[in-house]
């Protein structure tokens, strides 16, 4: 079945349908990995977005279900150049047109996606359409496709009850923005016990149990949505116990410490991004997926330093603040998908916390 | 950290002839990183024996110095030049191993020369069996169970332990040399025997056998700062136990997920970080395929075949890099020259998928043996690049010009569902046709799978292109049925010969529906950021983002394609060097190629680069775009050539010499009434096509006879008949290939080869020098070891061979390039061949005479006059220096191949001995070629009845020298006659020791055995030859050869190896 994907400026890529069939309107954007769509689809950070992948060649080796990031897919759709028709891998257990269909998520294949990511590259990330009809007009969808915005993506997708896992380490709580299961086991694995909190839970409920840590999640959306968040990561901030936070918790940070945050042209999506430590000039591989970035400028020196930093861009990838134990990144040292080159800051949180790796 | 101001000249070591398994590649390499190291103010010291290499130019390096890569003249070249540094990780194994020696004997450490690029100690742990163990066992990184021996014995207890089969591999050798798979003790034995001793520290590793398992290579490099990315990633289509290098290979990796990509890609960083590399790498891992076990198989601690391969595959331009790394930059400070607003610090993202095919010479060698395995086979590769793996495995397909154009190429359909089984189990360079076949007869995957040992997912996308071939010959030929087998690469013929039209009438419907090539960028980063590199592939499934440029001249470089005997580096060269040349004159360059080993298809070498098979098609889809001026053949030999009529009927002006000169030149008789307009003599001749004709053709001129088909590179198909059986047998064999083209009969004249390259203007000549061939005629020039100046041709013969050059010249109205070879008997010269395009003389005729012939014959080839350039025409002033050019062989690595010379070209390579006097010139080349005598003092000679002669001095200068000459019957009877001291010989079929209990007792320096001429060689000469080279032994099998080197051991004694620097 023929598919398009219709961009709000008007352009149209045709396609093929594959897994679900429906119409939906979502923010598009692009991710370059080469491995690890099953990761990409499992991450709560995608949640309200449309993933294009521009590694033409998508569902190799089918869905192995210990890859996936948490318990279901988040983005509104997926946009591929071509679905393997046949995986292969032991590991397999499903194909990725199966998974998508029991999932609810339509997806288009037999896009030009190199086109389509030049086009995003370009104009910047752009709202789009996939529809399998061929009985929509253009005059009538676009103001549509324009008008959506990604919304209360980050209360969708949090846990609704805090929980415990195993673990007879540290004590540390998990704001669980859009976690990805591997900050759970990158912390788990280092002994840590880590109970998951709730997006909206209050700073007082976590203050009380005493946590030797605090770990702020990544997650979707922009930070400057989740205002109340912010005012309890200041509070926690405040406590004066060790924080470590990836991504949306980085950024969530810094606006409550008096940074600022903005929309990226088009983000950051993929593992192949490198990020320069400041101390040791070394640079690290990372695994990133981020539309929004702290401002440099706004970085005020007395509140936080910059500790990495982009290569490519030059943009804020980490920021060790100076009078409190609270050091936070944008990228992901938990990669799945991606390079664990950086998983080692989580050794230096249990060291935070006077903890021994 | 900026450069380290220590470093002001660098000596850097070149990886010398081209063998199997060191091939174009280095050429690649090498001339990047000299580029970088110069662009730094680096003092660029090179030292490499290859002739035919685009490094060894002097605008490449500072100083050049194409002398034998020995201990003792590296020493010499570092004496006289003290560079500060030496860099050896760009000339392969040969320039590594050399370095090691240079500093383990701390001759480096006494004249102050550092390592750069990695150190001793790095290259020992990588290199070193037991220390790598040592190595990855500290680290945790597993390895297969192996134990490094010294002797059989303690191999066979070894294997006894952890069972058969059992992989051995030798320490420090080149491609896998001496390698291979053990079933049993008595195989174990043999192989074990031969490979401790090519070993260069006599070991040998034994190893649990893991064949069958995924073979995944990572591309890695790290920096001074500890800073490691990962380049590319890559599978090999192949199961472990088949050469990387002879494997299909696609880039990236296919069927590893991210957990089991980012476990070896950890474990390849883990690996590098504990060796402390700076610069390039490569580490080769053995994956289960049911588990997430794996095992480290290799780590290269240098540039290598598949970091070139890397670099192409990815934009990312590893050997450049490595050298700045070399000079102290860290990564992030060296700038990515395809976006120019990133930095090499970060990982490049593909959008594509590429294959990568090997060439291997079996059309060349009938006899060899097909079966791959860890010893590598492939002479060259050809890399292409799709949106889809299908397209990408059919344009590798029909980049190899092999008569391959698509999966039915090679007929298996007469083959027994059992046969067919069976064949299914040799993995040969048919293989993936074999798969076509077996999924057409209906054999499961699964089937497939569990002979081949091939993933499933590859499988299946063999039976995607099956399946297409089935609905093209069953379904109407619509609008959506012809995109899709665009989008899977069919080609056009294939197309029409599938769906019964003609490859016009699919290429007509294709314009009408609109189906047409679109050309993609390799950018390094998926489109993630702008890049204005015009380095383009094609498909079908996408818009064209190449933007063909109006406001310049463009002319279209045709390359080479993939390295074959007959046709290597050289090529490349002449085609890097016109696109420089035409760069120079105004012109915007356009090039096509699909060879990823060499420096044409860097993205920085022409103003544009196609990354395509060079076929009509293909090449006609590039045109269709860019319009392009014209287009130059002459310089990308056959490939090139073979395109000119296709070039012409596309409307694209063929610039240089006119395709019908070159016809008149290849066609026979068009060519014998050019000759006698112009009263040149040559050798009677026939044009026939059928066996009866050539015997009739034959009987006329009188055996001996030279038959061979017309339009054809390196001799393919030329033999020498001398009876009526000969000619049948070369007829049949050169007819089993349909010929388009008729067969040549040539009468065969003996007397000494002479060899011109020459310019032409149209009007003047100048020919930069004549080159003359130790081997009488009747051995490929490619094969002959040849001499400039010419020394034993007489003043009149020479005045004669200017005079013929120019008439004929004139006569094909040449614009450009010549190549014309002479037969000279005292003062009578014939014409036995020309070519009016570049040969494989040009570049080394260029470096010894000053002269840059390329370039002279582009500026021609636009309009320039030899006179108006500033040159007097006729013969070039010799140069002071006389130059030997040596062939060299890859015969040890084709099990089977029959090593005798004659008129078909057997060499991969060639090395230069440059010297002030002909003695030491030769002396230097049989170095360079690894002659490297006397060891035992004793040789065997073996000889034909018109080389008994000859052979007797020969053999009086060999004893005299302190030789033991051992001669079979008739051979031992000559040299008897003529009092040379001889020891008999029985003959293989007598009882032992015979003449192969001698060659395998190790005792034997050479070997000088001359086959009978004719079809009818001997089964025991062949055996003879065989057995000296696979252990080892030089082997002449040319008289004239043997009494060139005898000659070069005669003066070995008072040599002295004064190194010479040609780049003034």
């Amino acid at each position: 079945m023929k598919a398009f994907l219709i961009l709000e400026d008007g352009s149209i890529f045709e396609g093929r349908s594959f897994g679900a069939v429906k119409d939906v309107i979502s923010e598009i954007v692009f991710n370059t990995s080469m491995t690890g769509y099953t990761e990409v689809l499992t991450d709560p950070s995608y949640a309200g977005q449309a993933v294009v992948m521009t590694y033409p060649l998508v569902g190799n080796y089918g869905i192995c279900r210990e890859d996936m990031e948490s318990l279901r897919p988040w983005p509104d759709g997926w946009i591929v150049r071509e679905n393997a028709r046949m995986p292969s891998n032991f590991r397999c257990e499903d194909t990725l047109e199966h998974f998508l269909k029991i999932h609810g998520i339509p997806g288009i294949c037999r896009v030009d996606t190199r086109a389509l990511t030049k086009l995003l590259r370009s104009k910047g990330t752009m709202n789009g359409m996939i529809t399998t009809g061929d009985h929509w007009r253009l005059e009538e969808v676009l103001p549509k496709i324009r008008a959506y915005r990604v919304q209360d993506a980050v209360e969708r997708v949090s846990c609704e009850k805090a929980y415990r896992l195993p673990g007879k380490g540290k004590r540390v709580a998990l704001m669980d923005f859009g976690a990805k299961g591997n900050i759970m086991r990158s912390l788990q694995d280092r002994g840590c016990q880590v109970t998951v909190y709730p997006a909206h839970t209050k700073a007082q409920e976590i203050l009380e149990t005493q946590p030797d840590g605090i770990m702020l999640s990544n997650g979707p959306g922009d930070p400057k949505d989740c205002k109340e968040m912010i005012a309890e990561i200041r509070r926690l901030y405040d406590s004066g116990i060790p924080i470590f936070a990836i991504c949306l918790g980085h950024q969530l940070m810094a606006l409550a410490t008096g940074g600022d945050t903005h929309k990226m042209k088009y983000g950051h999506r993929g593992g192949n991004h490198p990020v320069k430590d400041l101390r040791t000039g070394k640079v690290y591989i990372s695994a990133q997926n981020h539309g929004y970035v702290v401002d440099m400028e706004k970085v005020d020196s007395r509140v936080a330093q910059v500790a990495f930093q982009n290569v490519n861009d030059g943009t804020v990838e980490g920021l060790r603040y100076v009078e409190r134990p609270v050091f936070t990144v944008q990228f992901h040292p938990e990669a799945s998908p991606g390079p664990h080159d950086s998983a080692y800051l989580f050794d230096e949180f249990v060291q935070m916390m006077g903890g021994n790796v | 950290m900026p450069k380290d101001a220590g470093i002001q000249k660098v000596l850097v070591i070149g990886s010398g002839p081209i063998v199997i398994g060191q091939a174009a590649e280095f050429d690649y390499a090498g001339t990047q990183a000299c580029r970088s190291l110069k662009e730094e103010g680096v003092c660029v010291v090179l030292v490499n024996s290859n002739p035919a290499t685009i490094m060894t130019d002097k605008d490449i390096a500072d100083k050049v110095y194409m002398e034998p890569l020995v201990p003792e003249m590296v020493r010499e070249i570092i004496q006289k030049e003290k560079p500060d540094s030496l860099l050896p990780t760009l000339g392969g194994q040969a320039a590594l191993n050399l370095a090691m020696e240079l500093w383990e004997s701390g001759f480096l450490a006494e004249h102050h020369v550092r390592l750069i690029g990695t150190t001793a100690e790095t290259i020992r742990k990588a290199e070193d069996r037991e220390a790598f163990k040592e190595t990855m066992e500290k680290i945790g990184e597993p390895c297969a169970p192996s134990q490094i021996v010294y002797t059989v014995e303690e191999g066979e207890r070894f294997a006894g332990q952890i069972g058969y089969p059992v992989v051995l591999r030798p320490a420090y050798t080149l491609g896998g040399s001496g390698g291979g798979i053990a079933h049993g003790p008595e195989e174990l034995r043999e192989i074990l025997g031969n490979g401790l001793r090519l070993s260069r520290v006599g070991q040998v590793l034994v190893e649990r056998c893991i064949a069958g398992w995924k073979e995944i290579e990572y591309e890695v490099m790290r920096d001074g700062n500890g800073t490691c990315i990962t380049v590319c990633n890559m599978e090999n289509l192949d199961p472990v136990g088949i050469h990387t290098g002879d494997s299909i290979v696609v880039a990236p990796s296919q069927t590893l997920g991210d957990r089991e990509h980012q476990m070896l890609r950890s474990a390849a960083l883990n690996i590098i970080e504990e060796l402390q590399i700076t610069g390039g790498c490569n580490v080769q891992f053995a994956l289960n395929p049911n588990s997430l076990e794996y095992c480290v198989i290799e780590v290269n601690p240098r540039v290598s075949r598949s970091s070139a391969l890397a670099s192409k595959a990815t934009g990312y331009p590893i050997a450049k890099v490595s050298a700045k790394i070399a000079l102290g930059y860290h990564l992030d400070e060296i700038q990515n020259a395809i976006t120019k607003k990133t930095y090499a610090s970060f990982e490049p993202m593909l959008d594509y998928c590429v294959v990568k095919m090997p060439r291997l010479p079996f059309d060349k060698f009938l006899s060899a043996n097909r079966i791959l395995g860890t010893q590598m086979k492939a002479t060259g590769e050809v890399m292409s690049i799709c949106t889809n793996f299908e397209g990408a495995l059919m344009k590798a397909i029909r980049s190899l010009e092999q008569h391959v154009d698509s999966l039915l190429s090679y007929d298996f359909t007469s083959l027994t569902r059992e046969e067919l089984l069976e064949q299914l189990a040799v993995a040969d360079d048919r293989r993936i046709w074999v798969i076509a076949q077996a999924l057409r007869r209906g054999i499961s995957y699964e089937e497939i799978h569990e002979i081949t040992k091939i993933d499933p997912w590859f499988i299946d996308k063999i039976a995607v292109l099956v399946e297409m071939e089935e609905k093209l010959k069953n379904l109407p030929l619509d609008q959506e049925l012809l995109a899709e087998a665009k989008r899977l690469e069919f080609p056009d013929n294939v197309i029409g010969q599938l769906t019964g039209k003609s490859p016009g009438q699919i290429r007509q419907m294709r314009e009408e529906y609109g189906i047409l090539a679109a050309y993609k960028m390799v950018d390094t980063c998926a489109a993630e950021f702008e890049a204005s590199t015009p380095y383009y592939y094609s498909c079908y499934d996408g818009c064209n983002e190449a933007v063909s440029s109006r406001d310049r001249k463009k002319v279209l470089v045709l390359g080479s394609g993939p390295i074959r005997i007959g046709q290597g580096v050289e090529f490349d060269y002449c085609c890097v060097h016109s696109a420089w040349a035409f760069s120079r004159e105004g012109y915007e360059t356009i090039m096509i190629n699909n060879n990823p080993e060499t420096v044409s298809t860097d993205f920085d070498i022409a103003d544009k680069l196609y990354f395509e098979p060079l076929t009509p098609e293909d090449v006609e889809n590039v045109v269709r775009l860019e319009q392009p001026e014209g287009a130059v053949v002459q310089f990308g030999g056959q490939t090139a050539i073979k395109l000119t009529k296709a070039l012409m009927e596309m409307g694209v002006p063929i610039l240089g010499t006119q395709a019908e000169d070159v016809d008149a030149a290849e066609d026979r008789e068009l060519f014998d009434q050019i000759l006698e307009q112009c009263q040149i003599p040559r050798p009677q001749g026939r044009t026939v096509y059928t066996a009866e004709e050539a015997k009739q053709a034959a009987r006329e001129l009188g055996y001996p006879v030279l038959v061979r088909p017309s339009y054809v590179l390196g001799g393919q198909g030329m033999q020498i008949a001398v009876q009526e059986e000969d000619v049948e047998e070369f007829m049949d064999i050169i007819n089993r290939i349909e010929q388009e083209h008729p067969v040549l009969v040539d009468k065969y004249v003996q007397g000494k080869e002479v060899e011109v390259d020459a310019v032409c203007d149209g009007q003047d000549i100048l020919i930069p020098g004549i080159m003359e061939h130790i081997e009488r005629a009747g051995i490929h020039s490619g094969d002959s070891i040849s001499i400039y100046p010419a020394q034993s041709i007489s003043e009149k013969a020479e005045e004669t061979i200017w005079l013929y050059t120019k008439k004929l010249a004139r006569a094909l109205h040449v614009k450009g390039l010549i190549n014309i070879q002479f037969i000279v008997c005292q003062d009578d010269v014939y014409v036995i061949e020309v070519n009016p395009r570049s040969s494989r003389t040009v570049p080394y005729i260029s470096k010894v005479t000053g002269l840059a012939v390329v370039d002279l014959a582009a500026r021609v080839i636009l309009g320039e006059t030899i006179r108006g350039m500033g040159y007097t025409p006729g013969l070039w002033p010799e140069s002071g220096y006389i130059a030997v050019k040596m062939p060299v062989f890859s015969f040890e690595k084709l099990q089977g191949a029959d090593i005798g010379l004659g008129p078909e070209m057997k060499s991969t390579g060639e090395v230069l001995g440059i010297a002030r006097n002909f003695e030491d010139a030769l002396y230097k080349a049989f170095l360079g070629a690894g002659v490297r005598l006397p060891k035992h003092h004793n040789m065997i000679m073996t000889l034909n009845d018109e080389d008994k002669e000859l052979g007797k001095e020969i053999g009086r200068r060999f004893a005299k020298l302190g030789y033991r000459i051992y001669a079979t019957w008739g051979t031992y009877r000559a040299l008897q006659e003529a009092g040379v001291p001889a020891v008999r010989t029985g003959k293989i079929s007598q009882e032992s020791p015979n003449i192969i209990d001698l060659i395998l007792g190790h005792e034997i320096d050479l070997v000088i055995d001359t086959p009978a001429k004719g079809g009818q060689h001997g089964r025991d000469g062949s055996l003879i030859r065989r057995n000296a080279i696979e252990t080892g032994v030089y082997c002449i099998t040319a008289i004239d050869t043997a009494k060139a080197l005898v000659e070069s051991l005669e003066n070995a004694g008072h040599r002295s190896l004064s190194p010479v620097n040609i780049a003034g």
